[in-house]
């Protein structure tokens, strides 16, 4: 029998697999990559809960999510295209300054 | 699922990165259906496999990225990384090692079927749903923006 207990645990794992991508890797392409994992681990979340308490809303705060996730995507995807423009590069370790 | 996951972060091509990154979503979905999640399930595929995806591999081959060559690793970004993730881990069986009961307040029956989820909206949440289009149409004229190759 699976329990909320496994579910929360593989949320878990996933989330803390985005945590160690977002720190480790330095393209930022990567970088967004691993936040979506995060996202992702929060959906699964969210979901095991709904499904376990019964409650409908968690599958609702889900689809916020996926609705923010998406927009927050295109403009972060619009900010590298912008700052691959001007340096030539994705690699967080250029970006000394924020001045562009 | 986990091993997708890992290769997400491992991998020095951002394609295959990319592609290890739409695997996931897919078995995501998969997890959704089996918690009978069947609607955020569809919506997982089509939003996230599919559109954002998409742009994800857009941008990559846009911007002709490299694989990243192999030059010094940052090791303190390395240790940083594993020591975080080795200590979230850490936590989460500290707070999962009692099972976590679930509430039993919730109405008896929840299929997730579409008309199950959606209706909230046109009635509880009718509010959040519409700043949500606001925000993606802010969202849509700020990409705009950005994109423009000059604003002066």
């Amino acid at each position: 029998m699976i329990t909320l207990n496994h579910y929360l645990f593989v949320s878990g794992l996933l989330f803390a697999l985005g945590i160690a991508g977002v720190i480790i890797r330095r393209n930022a392409l990567v970088i967004y990559m691993a936040l979506e994992m995060n996202l992702n681990a929060a959906n699964l979340a969210l979901i095991a809960f709904s499904k376990f308490n019964k409650i409908v809303d968690g599958q609702i705060l889900v689809f916020f999510v996926i609705a923010i996730a998406a927009a927050e995507v295109a403009v972060g995807l619009a900010i590298i295209v912008a700052l691959y423009r001007r340096k030539q590069s994705v690699s967080v370790d250029e970006l000394k300054t924020m001045r562009l | 699922m986990l091993l997708c996951g890992f290769l997400v972060i491992a991998n020095r091509n951002p394609v295959a990165s990319a592609l290890f990154l739409v695997l996931l979503f897919v078995f995501m979905a998969g997890l959704f259906v089996l918690l009978e999640a069947f609607f955020i399930a569809a919506i997982q595929v089509l939003v996230y496999a599919g559109a954002v995806m998409v742009l994800f591999l857009f941008v990559i081959m846009l911007l002709d990225i490299k694989a990243s060559e192999r030059r010094k690793l940052n090791t303190v970004g390395i240790v940083g990384g594993v020591v975080v993730a080795l200590a979230f881990v850490w936590e989460l069986r500290i707070v999962l090692g009692p099972a976590v009961k679930p509430l039993t307040s919730g109405s008896a029956e929840l299929h997730g079927g579409l008309e199950q989820v959606v209706k909230p909206f046109f009635e509880q949440y009718m509010l959040p749903f519409e700043v949500t289009a606001l925000l993606l149409l802010v969202a849509m004229i700020g990409v705009v923006l950005l994109s423009k190759r000059d604003v002066k």
